[in-house]
């Protein structure tokens, strides 16, 4: 897979290592890394490949407490490589004490939309009129109990105004809107932290709780994060560029996290 | 305790209009046998309890589905079952969707004779709305705190497959996850184990918390070896993924569906696994990259 990522002053090829420029999905990477930034001793969960490797990234590197799996029933002692065996393991989570996780809270979850409005407010389980959809996705799987339960932030690899709608079709995932709404005993545990997408990262930290533009990446132009969704975002003053990866955080993704570069099948450059 | 008995037994003593709760998660660990044997039969308008995979696309397929509840249906490394969507989407079939969390509290009240369980799962989403009857309950302490009260989750009938099982029902998993297995077992009138693999009791071995479902409330066990082809199993039954891939390529087309069935779901559960290891064989000798 090639690698041609936009090629900034700071990220032309070093001398020491050999690194070429970060590419797109490489800053996806990072970009969902940050979201675990400052969780402590907490389960990264994680859905897609960027954010797996986000997750087991983060634990390498700034946030060395956060528990990471093998995909499956295994917590490992260190992270591993995407699609690889557990090898040691520091502990056990079936699904059963996942669920039961969630509802202890120690964890932090990030899942994938296909379809979210402003408020945070996402869809996994159908499009069209649930009765009788026009297309069946997977149902509302745990979203539902995530995000009443535990920080949640989402990974979209492809944005645009299919996914980023005024409103969706069947709320799996709870928006501020509707958490608001519930009151404070009952969404105390609630909190949309950020959205990463491949073009762009997103935010709710605005007074109303809607969504901001926080950042765009290498790149990418504002305007053009404005026109693949499909609501108005919020965007204040100059939007910066997203953090470029490290050389050090470049040479964990490439030779020990995914050295089969299957984030480059999910973020094409 | 359980009896052991047929796969045709076991299908023979279930009933039109029966709601069937069906162990595993996803495509793991799915009593496959029993599921293509009641495609095979008479049945009709059941109720399907399942953490859905191809057990839940199958049985749509064949038209045994009057109604799913569950919190998704997948084939995990392919997301969407091609069956269920197409059930969804032409409004074949009723749907209870619940979260993953409120579907196993369903199930531990069903397990323990409890009406409901209380869980913040579920509130502020729509699956408040599209479930009609689901109800939330106050808290009666200080926090006063509202809560959704999920239903239990009772069965006629709970299949579940597991690695190993004596001749009694009591059954072990090798693999890394118990899934929700023994609840189902507890949660249901009656119980049916299907296995890989059957042992004479006394012969299961193992660390004992590895044995998850108790002849206690198992009616009737079959040995069904590959039974849970082609999901998830324990070491040596990983899910065979070039059979799935062949699986959904042929539920997303009704020409190719057609042929699938022919194929393999024409005969008795021998004459499926025949037809499976000539497939492979032909795969083998033709090369073919699946």
């Amino acid at each position: 897979m090639a690698r041609e990522g936009p090629r900034g002053r700071g990220d032309a090829m070093s001398a020491a290592s050999g690194t070429s420029a970060a590419t797109r999905a490489e800053i996806c990477v990072v970009a969902c890394a940050e979201a675990w930034r400052g969780d402590g001793e907490v389960l990264a969960a994680a859905m897609g490949t960027c954010s797996i490797l986000g997750a087991r990234l983060a634990r390498h590197t700034f946030e060395p407490g956060l528990l990471t799996t093998d995909g499956g029933a295994l917590l490992t002692a260190e992270p591993v490589a995407f699609g690889a065996p557990a090898g040691a393991v520091e502990g056990w989570l079936p699904f059963r004490d996942h669920l039961w996780l969630v509802q202890n809270g120690r964890r932090h979850v990030m899942m994938g939309a296909s379809q979210i409005d402003r408020h945070g407010n996402t869809n996994i389980s159908a499009i069209g009129d649930w009765a009788r959809p026009k297309s069946q996705l997977l149902g509302v799987r745990g979203a539902p109990g995530n995000t009443i339960a535990n920080p949640t932030s989402y990974w979209i690899p492809r944005h645009s105004t299919r996914v980023f709608v005024p409103q969706v079709d069947m709320v799996s995932g709870v928006g501020f809107d509707r958490a608001a709404a519930l009151g404070p005993g009952a969404s105390r545990f609630h909190g949309l932290r950020r959205v990463v997408t491949d073009l762009a990262v997103l935010d709710f930290g605005t007074p109303d709780r809607s969504m901001r533009l926080v950042s765009v990446h290498p790149g990418v132009e504002v305007q053009r994060v404005v026109t693949a969704t499909g609501f108005e975002l919020v965007i204040e003053g100059d939007v910066p560029e997203t953090r470029r990866p490290a050389e050090e955080e470049l040479r964990l993704i490439r030779e020990v996290l995914d050295p089969k570069a299957l984030r480059d099948q999910e973020v094409r450059a | 305790m359980g009896a052991v008995m047929s796969i045709e037994e076991i299908v023979g003593s279930l009933d039109s209009g029966m709601t069937i709760g069906i162990g595993g998660w996803g495509s793991r660990r799915k009593p496959m046998a029993l599921v293509r044997a009641i495609c095979r039969s008479s049945l009709t308008d059941l109720t399907v309890v399942s953490y859905g995979g191809p057990d839940v696309g199958l049985l749509c397929a064949a038209g045994k589905v009057r109604r799913v509840v569950a919190p998704f249906v997948t084939l995990d490394s392919i997301a969407l079952e091609p069956h269920f969507r197409a059930a969804r989407q032409s409004g074949a079939i009723e749907f209870t969707e619940y979260d993953e969390g409120m579907f196993m509290f369903g199930l531990l009240a069903g397990a323990h004779r409890l009406p409901f369980l209380p869980t913040r799962a579920g509130l502020g989403s729509d699956v408040l709305r599209v479930v009609p009857g689901l109800r939330t309950v106050r808290s009666p302490y200080e926090d006063g705190e509202e809560l959704v009260a999920v239903p239990a989750l009772t069965m006629d009938a709970a299949l579940v497959h597991l690695d190993l099982a004596d001749t009694r029902g009591n059954g072990r998993y090798l693999g890394a996850d118990p899934y929700l297995d023994d609840l189902f077992a507890k949660a249901a009138a009656r119980c049916y184990v299907s296995c890989e693999r059957m042992v004479e009791p006394g012969g299961l071995g193992g660390p004992p918390q590895t044995l998850l479902v108790s002849r206690m409330h198992v009616t009737g066990v079959v040995e069904t070896p590959d039974g849970g082809h082609f999901t998830g199993r324990g070491p040596g039954g990983e899910r065979d993924e070039a059979f799935q891939r062949h699986y959904a390529a042929s539920a997303a087309d009704p020409e190719a569906w057609a042929a699938f069935a022919d194929r393999f779901l024409s005969g008795d559960e021998a004459a499926y696994q025949e037809a499976v290891r000539r497939w492979h064989e032909r795969d083998r000798v033709e090369g073919e990259t699946r």
